[in-house]
């Protein structure tokens, strides 16, 4: 008997995987129903419809880039503390003497990578009309993960608290002043007074709650080390399981009739 | 201090390693001629191009000699003539024009060889760019690494959508299956599909790491209120969005026409009612809404971020990709608002102002008479338009789509026009603003 029987034999192993190896075909229909990550996928699928020239695996990447950015996150969470004193000191050791601070660049790039193969994805599924019934709606979940995918690397943009950082962060929320009605500079916000009184000033308006403050200060990197590291990814991971199940439920990618 | 300090040898041992790299693809691609038993001559060709890389790349690796007398760099002609002609109008048009003529050839284009051409024109424009000192700053700046390599990504997908939908397109004409169609038995998810996801992550996470390696995440000085850096720049994804404000209003640029684009991709499925194209790559059969999100993809999305990134410097001028971003560059800044057009050079006449002791009816009626040409316009454009095309250019749509379905639809293409009407007007007529009503912010 071969090591690998032994293990594959042995009670613990019997216990994690409830079917014998995939080598035949009805193993390899039965470790795609058993297994809870596998699950994901059905057990069959048309050939065309997961070539490569036709997904461009841009989906696939994406989610793997978001699995990619949620352990290299954690790992940095461990060490970054996001107060004035601390948020760029703790970045600067990581890059200077930290072990592992290589975490920081595979999370920066890969954040990148995440925000490029999003785009690509819903490119490809432009291109192949995959938008059109039964997936319409898919599409505007999928609409909504895009926002969100560009708002995690927003928000992220910050936490270094450099120069690159702080004025990225302000040129991007500067807009929010001007948001019609909600803006302090914004049309239509002197409509909004009560007995000339105004509502919509620069300590109350849509940039004031973004930033919790009227500039870029402690405050924001506080909210957004919040929305980067619990909010957004929360939502995100929620949707993803919602984009996944109904990829399933809508007949699987989409080949022609 | 010489703005344009030369070359380095790490600069050239680099370069080196690109040549090199070309040479290597280019070996591969005369190998795969030979297996077509394609004509002796183009073989013969593609060897000597490849031996040829080969020795520059050889060259620049070892090369001992002064990088004063390196002798294979950009012409200095060349690069001041681009810079020339670099301005906002010839950057959007020639974008323009190469968004139409891809369109146009795409059956030529869609030929792999032409395809390697284009390939190997690009990177050695990019190889012989790079020793420019200017160029180097911006394109190898860490941040931007991604977007170069998202250029070529983006032209090699849009590559591969043409030759598959025009292989279709072909197939459909002759009344063939669609390649889709052929060859689609199901086949089980373990091994195939499961296995191209496990090799697929084993090589992201590789390049993850060596892209990791090779390049440091930039850390900037730490952060300081009072220092401005000029240029001040959004993340890159967002330079888009930067570059409207050139043209629009925050208000517009930076709040109303993002949320338009995403109600607007929103809608898409439930607006497009062309049954035809689905689940299968074409492009004669669905060409007006291909084009149309091309076209906001590709030259507006993409292309901006491109103009964004690399050609906006200090001040948000332009500058040319091989032009030192000079703090102090001068551009003529004398735009015109459309009332003073009307009635400072048109009717000759001041602009209306209500009389000092005026009540606030009369101030806003002073104001909207200031702006009433604008004001019409605007209003023209936004709820007479859309009636007018649904008589005429759209009335296909309008008969299939319905009143609410085509209005959606016809104030979706309205917005999306927006941005280049308003660039031509301020290229055309150096036009500020179509609406100026500061008082409330209100500006078009
Ligand atoms: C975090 C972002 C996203 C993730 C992780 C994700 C993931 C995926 C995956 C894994 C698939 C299976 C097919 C494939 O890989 O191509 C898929 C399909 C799909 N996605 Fe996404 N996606 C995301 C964003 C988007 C966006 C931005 C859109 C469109 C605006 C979109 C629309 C769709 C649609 C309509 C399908 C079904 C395609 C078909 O059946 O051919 N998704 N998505």
């Amino acid at each position: 008997m071969s090591i690998g029987e032994y293990i594959r034999d042995s009670q613990i192993w019997k216990s994690i995987f409830r079917h014998p190896a995939p080598y035949d075909r009805r193993n390899r229909v039965v470790v795609m129903l058993t297994n809870f990550f596998l699950h994901l996928h059905p057990v069959s699928v048309k050939k065309q419809g997961i070539a490569l020239s036709y997904t461009w695996c841009m989906g696939g990447i994406t989610f793997f880039l978001f699995l990619v950015e949620t352990v290299t996150g954690v790992l940095l969470m461990f060490y970054y503390r996001p107060t004035l004193e601390w948020a760029y000191n703790d970045i600067l050791a990581l890059r200077d003497v930290t072990t592992l601070g290589i975490m920081r660049e595979i999370h920066r790039w890969a954040a990148h990578a995440m925000v490029i193969t999003v785009w690509l994805h819903m490119y490809r599924v432009f291109l192949t009309g995959s938008y059109k019934p039964p997936r319409e709606f898919n599409w505007v979940v999928g609409v909504l993960l895009l926002v969100l995918t560009l708002l995690l690397s927003f928000t992220g943009y910050l936490l270094p608290w450099d120069q690159l950082a702080i004025w990225a962060i302000t040129v991007g929320s500067n807009m929010a002043r001007a948001t019609p009605f909600l803006g302090h500079e914004g049309p239509g916000a002197q409509i909004l007074n009560l007995g000339g009184f105004d509502l919509i000033t620069n300590a109350s308006d849509a940039r004031f709650i973004l930033l919790g403050g009227r500039f870029v200060g402690e405050n924001t990197l506080n909210r957004f080390y919040i929305l980067h590291c619990v909010a957004i990814p929360l939502v995100v991971a929620g949707l993803i399981a919602i984009h996944f199940w109904r990829v399933r439920k809508d007949g699987g990618i989409s080949q022609p009739l | 201090m010489d703005p344009h300090p030369d070359l380095t040898p790490e600069v050239i041992r680099g370069l080196g390693w690109l040549y090199l790299l070309l040479a290597a693809m280019n070996a591969l691609w005369t190998w795969r001629e030979v297996k077509r038993h394609v004509s002796a001559g183009s073989i013969a060709g593609w060897a000597v191009f490849t031996t040829l890389l080969f020795l520059v790349g050889v060259a620049h690796v070892t090369g001992g000699a002064e990088p004063e007398q390196f002798l294979i760099r950009m012409p200095e002609w060349f690069k001041s003539r681009v810079d020339q002609l670099a301005k906002p109008t010839t950057y959007f048009t020639g974008s323009l024009l190469l968004f139409v003529a891809v369109i146009w050839l795409r059956e030529w284009l869609v030929k792999p060889t032409v395809a390697w051409v284009l390939l190997n024109l690009a990177v050695l424009f990019m190889c012989l760019s790079l020793t420019d000192y200017d160029f180097r700053q911006i394109v190898g700046k860490p941040d931007n690494v991604p977007i170069v390599s998202m250029l070529f990504i983006v032209g090699f997908f849009t590559w591969l959508y043409f030759r598959r939908a025009v292989d279709n397109d072909q197939r459909i004409a002759a009344g063939r299956p669609l390649f889709e169609q052929e060859d689609n038995d199901k086949i089980l998810v373990w091994p195939d599909l499961v296995y191209t996801e496990m090799i697929c992550m084993i090589a992201l996470t590789a390049i993850l790491v060596v892209w990791g390696v090779v390049l440091q995440a930039p850390l900037e000085d730490p952060a300081s209120a009072v220092r401005t850096p000029n240029p001040s720049k959004a993340p890159w994804y967002f330079l888009g969005l930067q570059e409207m404000l050139v043209y629009y209003d925050p208000w517009m640029a930076g709040v109303v026409l993002p949320s338009i684009i995403l109600v607007g991709l929103m809608a898409l499925p439930y607006i497009d009612f062309n049954k035809k194209g689905n689940g299968y790559y074409t492009f004669n059969e669905r060409k007006f809404s291909i084009i149309t999100f091309l076209f906001g993809f590709i030259p507006l999305w993409i292309g901006l971020i491109i103009l964004g990134t690399f050609l906006r410097g200090p001040n948000w001028n332009f500058f040319g990709i091989y032009e030192f971003w000079d703090v102090h560059k001068l551009e003529n800044l004398n735009n015109v608002n459309l009332s003073e057009l009307v009635w400072v050079d048109t009717l000759k006449q001041p602009l209306p102002v209500a009389s000092a002791g005026a009540s606030e009816w009369q101030k806003i009626l002073a104001i909207l008479l200031r702006e009433s040409v604008g004001l019409v316009l605007v209003a023209v454009y936004l709820f007479v338009l859309p009636p007018l095309m649904a008589m005429t250019i759209f009335r296909r749509f309008f008969v299939r789509m319905g009143f609410l379905r085509y209005m959606v639809f016809a104030n979706l293409v309205l917005f999306m026009a927006c941005l280049p009407i308003k660039m031509v007007l301020r290229w055309a007529f150096r036009l500020k603003y179509i609406v100026a009503i500061p008082e409330w912010f209100f500006n078009i």
